[in-house]
């Protein structure tokens, strides 16, 4: 009896925010579910079970088109991500000397709090016709005529690029940090020279710090809008801008719901391919 | 040449990283009418121009507003979640934990398109309302797992010692358990301020006439480079930097 009233009063705290991650969160994520087997008719919504906007994906060009686009860009900016920060965070761990390492890492990280709407502006103006970068490369005569770089997908990337350097040196310093230096040691005494003791025993210790980085990096890329919306101009869509633009004129709620599955259906693939390294816990 | 190195390249990352803000930060102080070389000013002719404008200034009272009450409402049942977790063991319990936690996993875009569906179908209008409570969604789950975390077994003593003085459990709660977690509860609470009051995607599907500022920034975006947008994008950026000293602070006292 003392029991169940301690468990009722239990569940009593644990209610609120249950039931509003219930309401909020998992029951619009299932009628999202299922209207992504309903149909247009018109403009009126079929619910049922049709596999339409899922073949759409094959059939149309240009819906298949932007998750190959929505990929590319995404394995680009996680690759290009990683080899960048990799050496910041290694610098900061070993060569910063440790009472400045917090400071450096705050400032390292202070411009990711910047609203991702106005970062994404602020490449824009770095990039544009007669922004900064073209003015500064045409004083010191390297280029005649100013590049087209803002509204590319190369201005996408850099705009990715630029804000998850910023994470993967945070998730990889606190990899490397925990490191005990014995091993670096243990690997000298043993003959290994610079490289080989990077390449056999601190690679392999900070691969999941590498690999949770990576992750977090391929999700948050994936579905974002704003980056590739404002930097990558109007010449290829990504799988969130299709979303978006289904949501607005058209109103194809059900196809902008099963390529919203689409991307959850990409990222649980790429979970599965690096559960074996995440360590999602220790974030 | 081993030796200086490293330094070039942190330098170099620190180039790249600062750029963007700094010249938005720099333009936005731009004497004329375009944020682009050569620098004319310094001028503050756009931040009175901003500061006079009722529609921004409006958004802006509105994110914040927006980003006080949800974070409010997301730190006090995560908080209560993280006590009844803690201290009643309960059936299923990394269950209800991992369903707290879920949409961390999910793209805000979306966590915003689910509830724009259930919202419109089920005859809901769209509102700061609206958007207040996808911001929610988004941080009780950081606001859980970061009070979680912190609940350990010297507050667990201290609230039994009250408990056997003949304190109930309010009591405990508000006079003990609140108290000595009340960095954690400042961190969780700091750090959902700073996601919730420039969040763009959520607010942009579930807004309709009152918007919040990341919002009224992107329909300004439309009209092309402006020292205005500069000014404003400084300003949020402002914003954000005292929310997270604000945090670092907490975490330190935290630490001591």
């Amino acid at each position: 009896m003392f029991a169940m009233g301690q468990r009722a009063k239990g569940w009593g705290f644990v209610a609120p925010a249950l039931i509003w991650t219930l309401a909020f969160f998992i029951v619009p994520f299932i009628v999202m579910g299922a209207m992504s087997f309903a149909t247009l008719d018109g403009r009126n919504l079929v619910w049922g079970l049709s596999f339409d906007n899922y073949a759409a994906l094959a059939e149309r060009r240009f819906l298949w088109r932007a998750i190959v686009v929505s990929l590319e860009i995404t394995v680009t900016v996680t690759i290009v991500s990683v080899l960048l920060a990799y050496p910041l965070a290694w610098i900061i761990a070993f060569n910063v000397p440790p009472r400045w390492q917090r400071l450096v890492l705050l400032l390292t990280i202070l411009p990711f709090w910047t609203s991702y709407v106005v970062r994404s502006y602020a490449w824009l103006l770095v990039l544009a016709r007669e922004g900064v970068v073209n003015q500064t490369l045409m004083n010191i005569g390297l280029i005649a005529e100013p590049l087209t770089l803002a509204n590319t997908r190369f201005a996408t990337v850099t705009g990715f690029v630029h804000f998850f350097v910023m994470l993967l040196t945070l998730t990889i310093y606190a990899n490397l940090v925990q490191l005990s230096p014995n091993y670096r040691r243990a690997a000298q005494d043993l003959g290994a020279n610079a490289f080989q003791t990077f390449r056999h025993v601190i690679l392999p210790l900070t691969l999941p710090g590498i690999v949770t980085g990576a992750f977090l990096t391929f999700v948050l890329c994936i579905g974002d809008y704003v980056t590739p919306q404002i930097l990558g101009g109007n010449t290829e869509l990504t799988v969130p801008q299709v979303i978006m633009v289904q949501l607005g004129r058209r109103a194809d709620f059900p196809l902008a719901a099963a390529l919203a599955i689409v991307l959850m259906g990409i990222v649980t693939l790429a979970y599965l391919a690096a559960a074996r390294w995440l360590r999602l816990d220790r974030l | 040449m081993m030796r200086v190195l490293p330094w070039l390249y942190l330098i170099a990352a620190f180039v790249f990283i600062y750029l963007p803000v700094g010249t938005l930060v720099l333009f936005s102080f731009q004497d004329g009418r375009l944020p682009v070389p050569p620098f004319n000013g310094p001028s503050l002719r756009w931040y009175a121009d901003v500061l006079g404008d009722t529609r921004l200034t409006g958004a802006l009272v509105n994110s914040v507003g927006v980003a006080f009450v949800a974070s409010t409402i997301a730190v006090t049942l995560g908080f209560l979640a993280a006590y009844g977790l803690a201290r009643h063991s309960l059936p299923g319990s990394a269950l209800i934990r991992g369903l707290l936690i879920a949409p961390l996993t999910v793209s805000y875009l979306i966590v915003g398109l689910g509830l724009l569906i259930v919202l419109t179908r089920s005859g809901f209008g769209l509102s700061l309302v609206t958007a207040g409570i996808g911001h929610v969604v988004i941080t009780l789950p950081l606001a859980f797992a970061i009070i979680y975390a912190a609940m350990g077994a010297q507050q667990q003593n201290a609230e039994r010692a009250a408990r056997d003085l003949g304190a109930n459990e309010a009591r405990v709660i508000l006079l003990v358990t609140v108290p000595m977690l009340a960095p954690a509860i400042g961190a969780a609470f700091f750090l959902s301020m700073t996601f919730s009051w420039d969040e763009f995607i959520i607010a942009f599907l579930l807004t309709r006439f009152d918007v919040t500022l990341p919002v009224e920034i992107w329909s300004l975006l439309r009209s092309g480079l402006s020292p205005r947008l500069n000014a404003i994008g400084s300003l949020v950026f402002l914003i954000s930097v005292a929310f997270v000293l604000l945090l670092e602070l907490l975490i330190l006292r935290k630490r001591k």
